[in-house]
């Protein structure tokens, strides 16, 4: 297994660190699986795929340096943190529990998630938000095209601007977008920002420790005009 | 002034079936959407015939001596590969297209037999989960209701590329029969058509699915195996990229395969038949050493052991049956027969799947209807129809001599077409003419 070690930190909660060169992927994660509470330090991350994903507990875990594809993946309850920049597909499919990425993040963040809360410092790429299910993602900068695509429940924050296509086929999701807007998607409007959306959107931006003021934000959700197929709309598909 | 018989003369081009056809789409505008599989009459397995032993060849006595039917599935990587008793699986199919009981009936007829059952579009319920002790989850383009506890409670994970009734298309739920607890499953509004995605959201290629699959097996620490299935098209190069992408098992649904609710012109024009698809996914594997080491699960319009027993001896592991299954529940059955008519069709020719008007209880979510199917006479019929498959199997597998259904191989057939025999790659019955293969 390497160079794992293990070391005692505050109080005596138990600080575990991985070191990614020569520790492999797979032994820090059936140590996560195995955790039901801890802090885990992953240095040398090097960009490899699928880092802490599949974690079922209130653990906290912080990521010294660029990952690759799915890190995070399918995360229920845990905290984790990624100084650097995120692969595709980071936090996938998220339940609950908080993923911060303090650089930029690749394709497909938050994909299909159904719960918690993903933080981008930086910037997302194309499909930001994909199919999400209920997940909060907050993006302090911008995002590429074909975010919030068919985006279910949840909300969507973007600090900077939106690409082109944003919430295409969207159903219940809420995109609140501080910049510019491309073109938006098939079915997706600009709505009222309601004092109760600033409020909403104010607590949000609070609770992820992102600065800025809610009031300058715009927000975005479907015209539900798609919700039952009629040929009479079947060019804005 | 009266008809004239000799004027009748119908178009072979624009047959009635055409003109109706033509009528519908003026009156209505779109395109028909429909439950099941491809009506159209299709090379398969009924081309193919078994060469029973005689001379060369000793068959094993009925009843007396043993013919094996087990099958293991997932021993290239995972450390809990599934051992069934049976080389047939039942399919997946949503709750939601289908209703609660059907799924149960499902899982408890699989459990009895020792085969698994596999869930669809929608996620896993609480009921199948119960009732089948080997349950296979689906990972779809959708995503509706997946999530890592079900995951890590799954026997067994299958990835859908695509699906034989439609590759290259999404799945499609009508509003009506999107009560609250299939909506609450799929994140989405009570009564709206859903339209599931066609592409996986989080990945496009092989090497991103390969990436997808390594993150599956962190996720489940390697323990189960994963499925990857596609709709039968280039089954060449699916089989080997899947193979590549990591598979522990493959699964090639040819365009026989049915579906809830889907454009007919998807499913009768799209994909490959099932029996061409066996023989290219078998000839993928051995071109790449992998054949018997990722195993090979063929569906797509098995209604019978004969069908079966001919995909085994073409080189697939197992069978999985969707449609047939159904029917075993009684799809198409002559019972409730106004409510057919009721549906503007008959029993026999129904595929009103899509409506959630099922009028024998299984492809809805209407109370009423759905009380027609009782889990335990639904499990009754589909362990019945499955063991006489079983029967049927192990009767030809003796046939040829075999001790094991597994040991049945192309040698023991011949084809009945020409069409046939250049799909299958074996002789034309009579002759030793593989069309294409050694002319
Ligand atoms: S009888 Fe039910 S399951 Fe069968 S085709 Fe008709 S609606 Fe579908």
């Amino acid at each position: 297994m390497g160079t794992r070690t293990c070391h005692r930190v505050y109080l005596g909660s138990l600080m575990t660190t991985f070191d990614l060169n020569t520790d492999s992927v797979r032994a820090l994660n059936q140590s996560l699986h195995d955790a039901s509470s801890g802090h885990t330090s992953v240095t040398k991350p090097g960009g490899q795929h699928c880092i802490a994903c599949g974690i079922d507990a209130a653990l906290e875990v912080s990521i010294d340096g660029h990952v690759g594809y799915y890190c995070a993946g399918m995360n229920q309850e845990a905290h984790i943190t990624i100084t650097g920049n995120a692969g595709p597909g980071v936090a996938e499919n998220i339940m609950s529990g908080t993923v911060r990425v303090k650089g930029n993040a690749s394709q497909y963040a938050g994909a299909s998630g159904h719960g918690g809360t993903l933080i981008i410092e930086g910037d997302a790429s194309s499909r930001c938000g994909i199919s999400m299910k209920g997940v909060d993602i907050v993006v302090a900068g911008s995002v590429g095209h074909m975010s919030a695509f068919m985006a279910q429940k949840g909300r969507l924050v973007i600090c900077g601007d939106a690409g082109d296509f944003l919430g295409d086929s969207i159903y219940e999701a809420c995109i609140y977008v501080r910049g510019a807007v491309g073109e938006l998607g098939a079915d997706c409007i600009e709505k009222e920002m309601t004092d109760q959306h600033v409020q909403d959107l104010t607590q949000l931006l609070a609770a992820t420790g992102i600065d800025a003021a809610a009031d300058e934000f715009r927000r975005y959700g479907s015209a539900r005009k798609l919700y039952h197929f009629d040929i009479d709309h079947a060019n804005d598909y | 002034m009266t008809t004239d018989n000799k004027s009748l003369r119908p178009s072979a081009t624009f047959s009635q079936h055409v003109l109706d056809e033509i009528h519908r789409a003026a009156d209505e505008g779109i395109y028909e959407i429909r439950g099941f599989g491809a009506k159209r009459p299709l090379p398969n397995f009924d081309d193919l015939v078994f060469l029973g032993a005689s001379m060369s060849r000793y068959p094993l006595e009925g009843y007396r001596e043993k013919c094996a039917t087990d099958v293991v599935l997932g021993t290239r990587y995972a450390k809990k590969p599934i051992e069934l008793k049976i080389p047939i699986t039942i399919a997946g199919m949503s709750f939601g297209a289908l209703g609660a009981n059907a799924k149960e009936s499902l899982g408890r007829a699989a459990t009895a037999m020792g085969t698994s059952t596999t869930t669809g579009d929608g996620g896993m319920t609480e009921e199948e989960r119960q009732a089948s002790k080997t349950l296979i989850y689906q990972v779809l383009p959708s995503r509706y209701g997946l999530n890592p506890d079900d995951v890590r409670r799954a026997d067994a994970l299958e990835v859908v590329v695509g699906q034989g009734a439609k590759p290259g298309g999404g799945g499609m739920l009508l509003g009506h029969k999107i009560t609250a607890r299939v909506a609450e499953m799929r994140d989405l509004p009570e009564d709206i058509d859903q339209r599931s995605a066609c592409r996986h959201p989080d990945w496009t290629g092989p090497d991103d699915l390969k990436i997808k699959i390594q993150e599956l097996r962190e996720i489940t620490d390697w323990q189960i195996p994963i499925f990857i299935k596609v709709g039968a098209t280039r089954v060449s190069y699916d089989v080997a990229l899947a193979v590549k992408a990591g598979a522990d098992v493959i699964v090639v649904d040819g365009m026989q395969g049915g579906t809830a609710a889907t454009q007919d012109v998807f499913i009768e024009h799209v994909g490959i038949p099932t029996l061409p698809a066996v023989r290219m996914a078998v000839d993928a594997l051995q071109e790449l050493g992998m054949h018997r080491k990722v195993q090979l699960i063929i569906s797509g319009g098995i209604r019978s052991g004969a069908d079966a027993a001919k995909a085994l001896a073409l080189g697939a592991d197992a069978v999985s049956i969707g449609s047939a299954a159904m029917v075993a529940l009684g799809c198409n059955r002559a019972v409730f027969i106004e409510d057919y008519a009721a549906l503007g069709t008959a029993p026999g020719y129904c595929h009103h799947c899509h409506t959630g008007r099922c009028p024998v209880g299984i492809t809805t979510q209407d109370p009423q209807l759905e009380a027609r199917l009782q889990p335990e006479q639904g499990a009754r019929w589909v362990r019945n129809y499955l063991s006489t498959m079983v029967l049927e199997i192990q009767t030809l597998a003796r046939a040829c001599g075999k001790s094991h259904v597994l040991n049945l191989e192309p040698e023991d057939l011949v084809a009945l077409t020409v069409e046939a025999a250049a799909m299958a790659k074996v002789p034309l019955a009579g002759t030793d003419w593989i069309p294409g293969s050694n002319e």
